[in-house]
């Protein structure tokens, strides 16, 4: 977390608040006033519906028809239950994987594209002999701001497989009508087919590694060359050590993300799993429990498993990004 | 020395040449699904069920035989094995449109109106000489490719302007906006004036508290929170989504406070030894110096609003008539999915605003993503 605000203009923060000026509590007051409406707001609704989650979790509150039954208190059931339950942990081969195994085997494509992608097209916007980058700069990030549902659409139209582009060209070009890809209905295919409905995502990726990219400062290209650095040693040794942040940056977003990720599987497979399964995303099985099934209780321990399992992992990021990020001002 | 330099001229001539074409076809592909979204959405069922129908709108190409003055044509064919007379008279023909097809002649594809066809041969008339009269060709008819010509469905948008409820849609989505970057505006200026301005204990940790909570998981809040909204019977009503956005959140906050921490205080300093107080130092010295960053928040929040899809797909799913356009769309999916022409139509309503909004602001879409992105 200190590394996000490293590198800000940093204020003298004073030690106690009893050795106060006059003054200084005025100003106290003053900074705590303006910052109310968002400490109102995270109390509201972030930190209290945290804690209310925490506490359902150890109960039993069911709703049905609408009225909510008498909670009871029942220890570690619902987590006892979550350890058990095959909808999670599943990962016999032949058989439905459970919600978190497909998050991650769908994370094993998803990340690896989210960043080589926006980094190999930052590299490209860089190349010297690009003319007009600033155009392809805001065509490659224009479709990032067009609503999700639409682009989802767009992709899947292309992608269908019997009245999209990318299939008829396949029969066109020979390839039988049976060995074409059914893409989002098809359980080979489905991680690609998300994973290319979501590579309209990438603008904000790419502009910020291109960002990093130009802001490596060029004597350091300079020794590189004289040192007699090939291109791949170059950015091997050079650029990547000093975008590491940005990648980083980009890294931690993308796996919060992932962890988090259903809104694709329920507008393209209605939230079914459909197909056979494979696209029951754990916040997507979390989702539906809660309102589909109303079970807040259970809802509740799978929002915070994941709420620990995002945590650990930023945190396991955090701790290793020591060895391959780089922040200039560590090494001086 | 002269040929040298040429050369390298050249060179460098080349590789521009060479980068900048292998740059825009990877554009292309990346880009191809809106122009997959205009065709489609300008075609009719019939041709998007049609293999081998061209990728453009199309319509089968007819002519209209006007009645050159033909008389009556007999014919010796075999119909199911048997010779027999078929009789063409033209006069039949006058005002009918009639079927193009690409009848392969000589080894030279023709393009010929079909007049009467059968499974052994047909007799066709060529548009382009039509009093050179009719003519027998052997072979299936419908073995031949149909001739197509440009014709876009306009239909569709007016279809899918009233099948969605479009303009409502459209209205609800501006209000959405409309309120909740108000709500935005305000509060966020508000609160990223006390973390740039106010130097006090605890504020350091309480701006890394308002950092971390871009990385919370929405799951974890969203149970207590929708049931609180649904016990005060606030579900099914806008207030859900607006209220929340008049107590800051962490992206916007961050953006203005760090362009906040740029403007230098001397300004502020003076101000206040002319007894302003901090309230009037935020709307007459901050404010009118910060319009870049309040444009980018606002464009940033009217196109995240605009796209919002889970919220008001929660709050509003019993009430169909207050759904901003995302849900709409997505709810119009279920129903007419099967027509893609009809969901390439009403993806391009949904996605036309935001886009016209990236390219009449583009310089602060990308000023602020370097902001938040770069900076961290």
């Amino acid at each position: 977390m200190e590394e996000l605000v490293r590198g800000l203009p940093k204020l003298p923060s004073l030690k106690s608040i009893r050795h106060l000026t006059p003054l200084a509590k005025q100003e106290y007051r003053n900074g705590l006033l303006y910052l109310s409406p968002w400490i109102l707001g995270f109390l509201a609704f972030t930190l209290i519906p945290m804690i209310a989650t925490l506490i359902f979790s150890f109960m039993n509150i069911k709703i049905t028809d609408g009225v909510l039954n008498p909670p009871q208190f029942v220890g570690f059931d619902n987590y006892e239950t979550l350890f058990g339950d095959p909808q999670v942990w599943n990962m016999r081969p032949n058989s439905t994987p459970g919600s978190l195994w497909i998050t991650i085997r769908f994370g094993l494509i998803a990340l690896p594209v989210g960043i080589l992608l926006p980094l190999g097209l930052a590299l490209m916007m860089n190349n010297k002999h690009l003319k007009g980058q600033s155009f392809f700069r805001s065509m490659f990030y224009m479709p990032y701001i067009i609503p999700f549902v639409a682009s989802v659409f767009l992709w899947g139209g292309i992608l269908n497989p019997e009245t999209g582009w990318v299939n008829r060209t396949l029969i066109a070009l020979g390839i039988p009508k049976e060995n074409t890809p059914g893409w989002a209905n098809d359980i080979n295919w489905v991680y690609p087919t998300y994973v290319i409905m979501g590579i309209w995502g990438i603008g904000n990726a790419m502009l910020t590694m291109l960002a990093g990219i130009q802001g490596v400062p060029t004597d350091l290209y300079d020794a590189a060359e004289v040192d007699g650095a090939g291109k791949l040693a170059t950015f091997w040794n050079v650029t990547f050590p000093m975008i590491s942040p940005v990648i980083f940056y980009n890294l931690v977003l993308s796996v919060v993300g992932l962890f988090q990720y259903f809104l694709v599987p329920l507008v393209i497979n209605a939230g079914t799993g459909r197909p056979g399964g494979a696209t029951m995303f754990y916040n997507l099985y979390l989702y539906k429990t809660f309102f589909t099934n109303q079970n807040m209780s259970y809802g509740s321990t799978l929002a915070w498993i994941l709420f620990l399992v995002i945590l650990v992992v930023t945190v396991v990021m955090f701790a290793t990004a020591r060895y391959w990020v780089y922040y200039a001002s560590d090494k001086g | 020395m002269d040929a040298v330099l040429r050369k390298t001229k050249l060179k460098k001539g080349l590789n521009a040449t060479f980068v900048t074409t292998v740059t825009a076809a990877v554009l292309a592909i990346f880009l191809m699904p809106f122009l997959y979204m205009i065709l489609t959405s300008l075609k009719t069922q019939t041709q998007i069920t049609i293999l081998g129908a061209p990728f453009w709108p199309a319509a089968p190409a007819q002519y209209t035989y006007e009645g050159e003055d033909l008389g009556t044509y007999t014919y010796q064919m075999d119909l199911g094995g048997t010779m027999s007379d078929v009789i063409i008279d033209m006069n039949d023909y006058v005002g009918r449109d009639l079927d193009m097809y690409m009848v392969p002649i000589d080894g030279e594809i023709q393009n010929l109106a079909l007049l009467k066809g059968y499974n052994s041969a047909s007799v066709f008339l060529d548009p382009q000489d039509p009093a050179a009269g009719p003519f027998m060709w052997t072979g299936y008819y419908k073995g031949l490719e149909r001739g197509w010509e440009i014709s876009p469905t306009w239909q569709n948008y007016t279809d899918v302007w009233e099948l969605i409820n479009y303009p409502r849609m459209l209205w609800n989505t501006f209000f959405y906006a409309f309120t909740t970057t108000i709500g935005i505006l305000v509060s966020c200026i508000v609160v990223a004036f006390g973390f740039s301005r106010f130097r006090f204990p605890g504020r350091d940790f309480l701006f890394i508290v308002l950092i971390s909570t871009i990385f919370l998981p929405g799951a974890v809040t969203i149970i207590p929170t929708f049931t609180f909204f649904s016990q005060i019977g606030w579900v099914g009503t806008w207030l859900p989504l607006i209220v929340p956005s008049f107590f800051a959140n962490a992206y916007d906050t961050f953006l203005l406070r760090q362009y906040f921490m740029t403007l230098p205080r001397e300004l502020d300093e003076a101000a206040y030894m002319d007894g302003a107080s901090p309230f009037r130092v935020l709307w007459s010295v901050i404010i009118p110096q910060s319009y870049p960053a309040i444009v980018a928040v606002t464009i940033f929040h009217v196109v995240w609003a605009w796209n919002d899809y889970f919220g008001p797909l929660i709050y509003l799913s019993t009430k169909m008539d207050s759904q901003p356009i995302s849900v709409a769309l997505a709810r119009f999916n279920g129903i007419y999915g099967q027509q893609p022409q009809y969901i390439q139509a009403g993806a391009l309503m949904t996605l036309l605003l935001p886009v016209i909004l990236f390219f009449a602001a583009q310089r602060f879409f990308v000023q602020g993503i370097v902001i938040t992105g770069v900076e961290k």
